[in-house]
């Protein structure tokens, strides 16, 4: 039993792992702050522990259907390894949540090999597409790139000033049109324009959209077939941005975007708030499709890629492993 | 879909009962598991789902199984019953001064919708209450915020303060002293989103309520939120104090527990909620209709339904046949009269219809009324039940009764001549024809027909 012993070998990738703790600083107190309270204050695995540990999953939003099959595979090993002390389950358990996150060979951000690299950000109302887009934007600024955004909300009052103003903060041009215009049409004159002068990047906004809605789903997906008609394998990344408050509504959103527009990432914003955002783990799960990206704040840099492996080793840590030093 | 999977499981869970006359705990057990299941994947936070199945497995304990159900059934009816009782079977309505200026100050997690829900508040009140709105930029943070709301002012026609990056503070006190100057009726102050363990910005909005001394202050949910919804609504309660709750994002296919766990762990009313995008898409909140999107359990809770009409239509059909036989009596008035009660809430909706409200039996029919009538009725023997003509005909019988219910002579007098009109009132419908009838209902319709004239609930033709 243990990937996770064969997890964090390297130094470098301790050293990530480190990383993406300093990251989840402002989440850490909260996230999983019930799963380590739990390991630390029981000893014995029986079925008091065994019931607090399925609320813990179960409050972290990660679903029924994760949680039961989750208490299941457990139940099984506890059975088959006949574990008694929680001290020999706690592997068992990191094993368990690593084995059902599905899509973490697929976790690294995709590029164009020649031409703009696109990516599109889809999402329902309020989940945090435009600070999103800003923040990455601001990210690949700082790494030397050449990023366009695209005002793809025409709907919504000023999503396009707001994207215009991330864009005046930022020093990174917008292709926009006024308000009610065709969202295709501004995707299109921003492939454009991208292609013409070089961008290295295109980042793309949409209005926010419940997934119930017939017309804007239809609307996204010519969105999206537009994209993919210019640049052939574009989008390179399209992101269903998520409000890690959200309950177990966010596995339809995967579902219905994903039929619309192939989904290939989420990112998880909000995570310095007090929710944990456990829906993707039932996501990945079940649909394959893994966290890319997570946003922790207002300000432009709080925003970093994910990486379950860290994301995990950061919950286990100090109960799995030894606490990490501090420098 | 999980309801699916749900419905079957349910269905699966009551086949293996025998049927019984009486809930017991097995039984009971059994289907708790599933409701806890279903609440659970409705977002309902765990905490309140625990403590909920365990008041409902108590009152389910030994409740007589209705006709036409069985007793997993029986079980989903009393969780039902007490899902809405919970969430409340009024809708609230607003807060707003009869003098003066209201304020009113919309707060929330981010992109819970709070600035497009002043403008859709705006509107409604504009239009429901025909008062002059003011709408206040209080977001100084978020890019673009102050355009939103500027842009949605312009769009619900509302007039729109904002004073670009003061503190908040000072744009709500400026804001106030306008609309007290310029004789605004309410000021809606959007605020900025922010995380509840926020401590600074929390102090913000408590600032802000400090200076402006709000009618209302209205938490906005997104009903798709998760778990957290339950701290997120109990700590924003618990530092600045809320009023009410809009939950947002309705016109979703979320089961929106979030709803419950926000009602349980605040005790404040939900008074709207956001069902679309455009301006009018603000609805009052009806909380039995979220009680049954909460629970799942369609197709149970219709069979419930059915079961329900089905009594009620055995019962109305034996109170027709006692009308139209001369053999009424105090009895079936009191059946009849807790057969409309149950439709209570009905009513409540029909007003709602175009032209319903209008109707004046629905103003005359109030609670009052039938508490009256109950209680004389409870002060008569089971004899003079059966038979009114022995009131009738003796005036020691009314004072008795009288003096037994608390009430004078002539209320006892009334009820008599109530019965005895509805009884005349019968004999003439049930030799009435076609045409007659018609002109009878539409008399009826007008507000031709005054009182409480319970034939009209019975005589079957005109609403079935």
């Amino acid at each position: 039993m243990g990937f996770f012993k064969n997890l964090f070998k390297s130094r470098e990738e301790k050293q990530k792992a480190k990383k993406m703790e300093l990251g989840l600083k402002k989440t850490k107190s909260y996230s999983f702050s019930n799963l380590k309270n739990l390991l630390e204050s029981k000893k014995k695995v029986d079925d008091a522990f065994l019931n607090e540990l399925e609320e813990v999953l179960i409050l972290s939003d990660m679903g029924m259907d994760f949680t039961n099959t989750y208490m299941e595979a457990l139940r099984k090993d506890i059975k088959k390894h006949k574990i008694t002390s929680v001290d020999e389950l706690k592997g068992i358990l990191f094993d368990n949540f690593y084995n059902m996150y599905k899509g973490r060979e697929n976790q690294k951000l995709n590029v164009s090999k020649s031409g703009p690299t696109v990516y599109l950000f889809m999402g329902v109302n309020g989940s945090g597409k435009t600070t999103s887009i800003a923040k990455l934007a601001y990210r690949l600024k700082n790494e030397g790139k050449k990023v366009l955004l695209a005002a793809g909300d025409t709907f919504r009052a000023a999503a396009r000033e707001q994207l215009e103003t991330w864009g005046e903060r930022l020093d990174i041009p917008v292709v926009s049109k006024p308000d009610g215009s065709d969202p295709s049409s501004v995707i299109f004159d921003a492939m454009k324009k991208a292609k013409a002068e070089n961008f290295d990047y295109l980042l793309c906004d949409t209005a926010g959209r419940l997934q119930t809605k017939v017309n804007l789903m239809k609307e996204l997906e010519k969105i999206y077939r537009i994209i993919g008609r210019d640049i052939s394998d574009a989008p390179h990344e399209a992101f269903l941005v998520i409000d890690a408050t959200t309950g177990q509504n966010g596995l339809n959103q995967a579902k219905v975007f994903n039929e619309v527009a192939k989904v290939s990432g989420v990112i998880l914003t909000k995570l310095d708030g007090s929710s944990k955002g456990g829906v993707v783990l039932s996501i990945s799960n079940t649909l394959g499709i893994p966290v890319k990206m997570y946003g922790f704040g207002e300000k432009a840099e709080d925003f970093d890629n994910f990486d379950i492996d860290s994301y995990l080793y950061s919950i286990f840590n100090g109960v799995l492993f030894e606490e990490s030093e501090t420098e | 879909m999980a309801f699916e999977n749900l419905t079957s499981r349910l269905n699966m869970a009551l086949r293996r009962f025998v049927h019984k006359d009486y809930l017991n705990e097995k039984d009971i057990d059994e289907m708790m598991k599933e409701v806890r299941l279903s609440l659970l994947e409705a977002d309902v936070n765990i905490s309140v789902v625990n403590s909920f199945v365990n008041d409902c497995k108590q009152i389910a304990l030994g409740e007589k199984i209705m006709k036409g159900l069985n007793p997993g059934q029986q079980v989903v009816k009393v969780v039902s019953d007490e899902l809405t009782k919970f969430m409340g079977s009024e809708e609230s309505s607003l807060v707003l001064k009869e003098r003066g200026v209201s304020t009113i100050m919309l707060i929330g997690l981010q992109g819970a919708g709070k600035t497009t829900h002043a403008g859709k508040l705006a509107k409604y009140i504009a239009k429901n209450y025909s008062k002059k709105v003011l709408l206040v930029a209080g977001d100084i943070y978020r890019p673009a915020a102050i355009d939103q709301l500027k842009t949605v002012a312009e769009s619900v026609n509302t007039d729109f303060f904002e004073m670009g990056k003061t503190n908040p503070v000072t744009i709500a006190k400026e804001a106030l002293k306008k609309a007290r100057q310029e004789s605004y009726d309410v000021v809606i102050i959007d605020t900025a989103g922010r995380l509840e363990i926020d401590v600074p910005l929390i102090q913000e909005l408590k600032d802000i309520k400090k200076e402006v001394e709000p009618t209302e202050i209205l938490l906005t949910v997104d009903s798709m939120m998760g778990q957290e919804a339950a701290n997120v609504a109990g700590t924003f309660n618990k530092e600045v104090g809320i009023t009410g709750v809009i939950l947002t994002k309705l016109d979703g296919d979320q089961r929106g527990g979030a709803a419950l766990s926000v009602k349980k762990v605040t005790g404040v009313p939900i008074k709207f909620s956001g069902i679309g995008e455009r301006m009018d898409d603000l609805e009052v909140f009806y909380p039995d209709r979220m009680a049954s999107r909460i629970l799942g359990m369609g197709d149970v809770l219709t069979l419930i339904e059915k079961a329900e009409d089905a009594i009620s239509e055995e019962d109305s059909q034996k109170l027709m046949e006692k009308m139209m036989n001369g053999t009424y009596n105090y009895n079936d008035l009191l059946k009849q009269m807790k057969m409309i009660n149950r439709m209570g809430k009905f009513s409540g909706l029909l007003k709602l219809i175009p032209g319903m409200a209008n109707i004046q039996q629905l103003k005359d029919v109030d609670d009052s009324q039938f508490d009256f009538i109950q209680v004389i009725i409870n002060s008569m023997t089971k004899e003079e039940r059966r038979d009114p003509s022995l009131i009738a005909m003796s005036s020691s019988r009314k004072r008795r009764i009288a003096q037994g219910s608390g009430r004078s002579l002539s209320d006892v007098n009334k009820l008599e001549q109530m019965l005895e009109k509805q009884k005349k009132t019968f004999k003439m419908i049930s030799n009435m024809d076609e045409s007659r009838l018609k002109q009878m209902s539409e008399r009826f319709e007008k507000g031709e027909i005054r009182g409480f004239d319970p034939n009209y609930q019975s005589h079957g033709k005109g609403r079935r």
